[in-house]
C-alpha cells in the first residue's frame, strides 16, 4: 500500500493541476471553427487485399500494413477540412479484404450500392477482372499500386486511372538521368519473377530510346537471400562479384528486382565499382522520404505525425487519388462518377502533388502525368524530366508511353480531346 | 508586405535620403537571417534565429522585425538596433507567414502544418484567437483598415477573409491551385491572390468577395508549368504592380490600372517574396534556388545587381534608417 504522504502529495499535485487548468481555461484563446453543414457526402472506397508480399528486403525498411490507405484516410481528412468550408464532406469506406478475400465479388458488392469512386490497391489481375465487371461500367477506378506497362498499353481500360508511374515512365526516368551523367553503357541483371521482367523490358526499351547501350544482360539465378540470417553477409560478398564479373567496360549496373529479392546486396559488391541504379540504389519514383521540395516536407510532417511512420509511395499514390477526387468535387460540386471523370479529363483539371507543377491525366491512356524523383537510399538526387529533353506538350510526356507509341486503345467516350 | 510600404513611408520622410536602410532577408536552409546595408549592400550582420526561418514583417514603429521559424512553432521577435533575437513569441505548430496591423496591435500568422491562424498581441505575444481555416495556410494581408485580414489555404486553394474584431470567417473564396500570397492594394478596394500551380493572380473585390479578374502570365520562351506567381507588391504609387513568378526566374510587371502585363524582369532563380526600398525606388527579391537577392531599379526596371545572401532566401523586409 502506498504511504498516505504519497497520496496527499498526488491529492495536492492533481489539485495544483486542476488549478493551473481552470487558469488557462479561462484564459484560452477563441478558437473559431467555420464549420457548415454538409449539403454534399462524398462516398469513396478503399478496395485492397491482404497480398503475400514478401518483407523488405533491407532491415532499415519497416514492416507496413496499412501501407497506401493511410495515405487515403489522411486526403480524406484534407478534404473535409476544405469540405467543410463550403458544406461538402467525404468519407472513405476501407473494403480491406483478408489474403483469401475476393475483391471482384467485393467490388460487384460496392458497386451495387452506388459506390463508384474506387481506389483500387490491386495487383494487375484483380484490378482487370474489377474493371471488366459490368457493373464497373460506370465506376472510375484510381489503381494506386500497380507499375505494369501492360495496363497502360494493350490492356489498359477506360474506367481505370493510373496513379502510379509506369515502368517504362520510371526506367525513363533514370535514362534521361544517366544520359545527362554520360553513362551510356549499362549491365543489366534481372531476377526472376514477372514483374522484374517486366521492369527489364522498360529498361531496354529505355536505352533504346535515349541512346544508351546495354553491353550486357544477365539473369539472377541464385537462391534468393532471407531478409532475416545470421551468416549471410559472407555468401552474398562472394555471389555478387561474380554475378558482376567479365562484362564488357560499363557505366552502372541496371537491376530489376521489383520483387526485393538481393537488388540491395549489388551496392558495393560489383566485380568492378560502379554505381547500381534500377529498382534499388538510384531509384525512380513518386514518392521518397528524402524529398522535401515544392512544400513536400509538409506533407512529410502531417503523415508522420498522424501515422506515427514515414510515408511511403503508395500512401502517396493513394492520397493524390482521393486529393484528385476532391479537387473535382470541390470544383463542380456534383460527385457521381460520371462527374469526376468528365472534370478530371477536361482541360480545367489539374492536381498538386508536391512536385512543384500541377498534374493532369494523360487521355490515351489514363496515366497521371507527374516529374519523377530519382532519389539514393539517403537523399533526394534528381527530379526527371531533366533539362534538354523536350516535348512539344508536356515535358512529362518524355517519361513513358507518349501518343503517338500508345498501344492503348480506349473506348471513344474515355479518348476525347488530345490532351 | 503592404504593411512593409506604410511601415517605411511615414519615418522616411523625416530622413535623409542620403542614409541607408536595413535590408533583413530570411535564409531558410540557414536559420538565419542576413541583414544588409541597403547603400553598401554588404552584409551587416547575419542573424541566427530558430528553425526554418520563411516569412517575416516589421512592426509599424519599426523597432522590431518578427520572424517565424516553422520548425520551432515560434517568432522569433529581432530587435532592429540590437540586430538579435531579442524574444520569441509561441505560435502553435509551424508557423510560416504573418503580417501585423498597422495599429501595430495585432500579429496574424499562418500555420502551415495544422490549418489555422493564430492571432497574437504583439506587445505581450499573447494568443487572442486560433481561426480554423483550410489546410496548409499560408498567405497573409491585414487591409488598410485594419478591418479584415485575408489568409489562403495553399492545399485547399481559398482565399479566407477574416473579421478582425469577431474572428468570424467571413468568405471562403475558391481560386486556384495552391494560392499563396494575399495582399490588399494601398486604396483596399482589391485583394490580390496568387496561385502558384495555377499560374494565375485573382483579383478579388474584398466587399462582394467575387473574383473580378484573373491575371495570366506569358513569357515567350517558358514553359507554362514554371509560370508560378508568387510573391506580390505594389509600387509606392499604387500604379504599378510587381508579381515573382518563381521558377520563370522573373518579376512581371503589371499596371494596375489596365490590368496588362508590361514587363518581365529578370532576377535569379526561384524569387520568391519581395521588398519595396521605402523611396519606391528600388525592388529586392529573394532567390531560393541562387542564393542571392536581385536589386531592380523601378523606374527603368532593369535589375541592377544581384547580391548573395545565406541559403535559400525567402523573404526581406525593410526597416528605413
Amino acid at each position: 500500500m502506498r504511504p498516505p504522504l504519497m497520496s496527499l502529495r498526488c491529492a495536492a499535485m492533481l489539485f495544483t493541476a486542476l488549478v493551473a487548468t481552470v487558469a488557462v481555461a479561462q484564459d484560452k484563446p477563441k478558437r473559431v471553427t467555420p464549420d457548415k453543414p454538409p449539403e454534399l457526402t462524398t462516398k469513396i472506397v478503399y478496395l485492397t487485399k491482404d497480398y503475400q508480399e514478401p518483407p523488405p528486403l533491407s532491415l532499415v525498411d519497416k514492416e507496413v500494413d496499412d501501407k497506401g490507405v493511410q495515405g487515403a484516410r489522411i486526403a480524406v481528412d484534407e478534404n473535409n477540412r476544405t469540405g467543410r468550408l463550403i458544406g461538402q464532406h467525404f468519407e472513405l469506406l476501407e473494403a480491406l479484404l483478408p489474403p483469401d478475400g475476393d475483391p471482384v465479388a467485393k467490388a460487384k458488392e460496392l458497386i451495387g450500392q452506388g459506390h463508384g469512386l474506387i481506389l483500387a490497391d490491386l495487383e494487375a489481375k484483380d484490378l482487370l477482372a474489377v474493371a471488366d465487371l459490368p457493373e464497373a461500367k460506370q465506376a472510375v477506378l484510381f489503381d494506386v499500386r500497380t507499375s505494369d506497362d501492360i495496363l497502360r498499353q494493350e490492356q489498359c481500360r477506360s474506367n481505370v486511372f493510373h496513379i502510379p508511374p509506369n515502368w517504362a515512365m520510371r526506367a525513363d526516368a533514370l535514362a534521361q538521368y544517366l544520359l545527362w551523367k554520360r553513362w551510356r553503357r549499362w549491365v543489366l541483371i534481372v531476377g526472376k519473377s514477372e514483374a522484374d521482367q517486366g521492369y527489364a523490358a522498360a529498361i531496354r526499351r529505355a536505352a533504346n530510346r535515349f541512346g544508351a547501350k546495354i553491353v550486357e544482360e544477365r539473369p539472377y539465378t541464385f537462391e534468393a537471400g532471407q531478409r532475416r540470417t545470421d551468416t549471410g553477409h559472407q555468401q552474398i560478398q562472394t555471389q555478387m562479384p561474380m554475378l558482376t564479373q567479365g562484362v564488357p567496360d560499363y557505366d552502372v549496373i541496371v537491376v530489376a528486382d521489383e520483387s526485393d529479392v538481393f537488388g540491395d546486396y549489388l551496392l558495393f559488391r560489383s566485380h568492378e565499382p560502379r554505381p547500381v541504379v534500377g529498382t534499388h540504389g538510384l531509384v525512380a519514383v513518386a514518392w521518397h522520404r528524402a524529398f522535401e521540395e515544392y512544400a513536400g516536407t509538409q506533407m512529410q510532417n502531417r503523415f508522420e505525425r498522424i501515422a506515427g511512420r514515414i510515408m511511403l509511395e503508395r500512401d502517396y499514390t493513394a492520397w493524390l487519388a482521393v486529393r484528385i477526387i476532391g479537387e473535382a468535387v470541390l470544383r463542380t460540386n456534383k460527385n457521381t462518377p460520371e462527374d469526376v471523370r468528365a472534370y478530371i479529363l477536361s482541360e480545367k483539371f489539374e492536381v498538386a502533388g508536391f512536385k512543384g507543377q500541377g498534374m493532369n491525366f494523360r487521355h490515351w491512356d489514363l496515366q497521371l502525368r507527374q516529374p519523377i524523383l530519382l532519389a539514393g537510399p539517403r537523399a533526394l538526387v534528381s527530379i526527371s524530366p531533366q533539362e534538354g529533353f523536350l516535348h512539344p506538350k508536356f515535358l512529362t510526356d518524355t517519361l513513358g508511353f507518349d501518343q503517338p507509341e500508345t498501344k492503348c486503345r480506349l473506348a471513344a467516350d474515355a479518348a476525347q480531346g488530345s490532351k | 508586405m503592404r504593411r512593409l510600404l506604410i511601415a517605411i513611408a511615414l519615418p522616411f520622410l523625416a530622413c535623409t535620403p542620403a542614409s541607408a536602410d536595413l535590408l533583413f532577408v530570411t535564409n531558410e536552409k540557414d536559420n538565419t537571417v542576413t541583414v544588409l546595408d541597403s547603400k553598401t549592400l554588404e552584409t551587416v550582420k547575419t542573424i541566427p534565429t530558430g528553425r526554418r526561418p520563411r516569412g517575416l514583417a516589421i512592426t509599424p514603429d519599426g523597432t522590431e522585425v518578427l520572424v517565424c521559424v516553422g520548425d520551432d512553432d515560434r517568432v522569433d521577435v529581432i530587435d532592429t538596433e540590437k540586430l538579435e533575437v531579442v524574444r520569441s513569441m509561441g505560435t502553435g505548430p509551424d508557423p510560416e507567414l504573418l503580417d501585423i496591423d498597422n495599429a501595430g496591435e495585432k500579429v496574424y500568422v499562418a500555420n502551415e502544418d495544422d490549418g489555422y491562424v493564430t492571432v497574437l498581441e504583439l506587445k505581450t505575444g499573447k494568443v487572442l484567437a486560433e481561426i480554423e481555416v483550410g489546410v496548409e495556410p499560408e498567405g497573409m494581408g491585414v487591409a488598410p483598415d485594419d478591418k479584415t485580414v485575408a489568409a489562403t489555404s495553399e492545399a485547399t486553394s481559398m482565399a479566407h477573409i477574416i473579421d478582425t474584431s469577431t474572428y468570424e470567417v467571413l468568405a471562403n473564396i475558391l481560386v486556384d491551385t495552391r494560392p499563396r500570397v494575399s495582399i490588399y492594394t494601398h486604396d483596399g478596394k482589391q485583394l490580390w491572390v496568387s496561385a502558384e500551380i495555377g499560374g494565375t493572380v485573382a483579383i478579388i473585390n474584398p466587399d462582394t468577395y467575387k473574383i473580378e479578374h484573373k491575371l495570366t502570365f506569358e513569357i515567350p520562351g517558358v514553359r507554362p508549368e514554371l509560370i508560378q506567381p508568387m510573391g506580390i507588391v505594389f509600387s509606392k504609387d499604387g500604379k504599378q504592380a510587381f508579381v515573382a513568378i518563381g521558377r520563370a526566374n522573373r518579376v512581371a510587371v503589371i499596371d494596375t490600372a489596365t490590368l496588362k502585363t508590361t514587363n518581365y524582369i529578370l532576377t535569379g532563380q526561384r524569387p520568391w517574396h519581395m521588398a519595396l526600398s521605402p523611396d519606391g525606388t528600388k525592388l529586392y527579391t529573394a532567390n531560393g534556388l541562387t542564393n542571392d537577392m536581385t536589386v531592380i531599379d523601378v523606374a527603368t526596371l532593369k535589375p541592377e545587381k544581384s547580391v548573395p545572401v545565406g541559403r535559400l532566401p525567402w523573404g526581406i523586409v525593410i526597416k528605413p534608417q
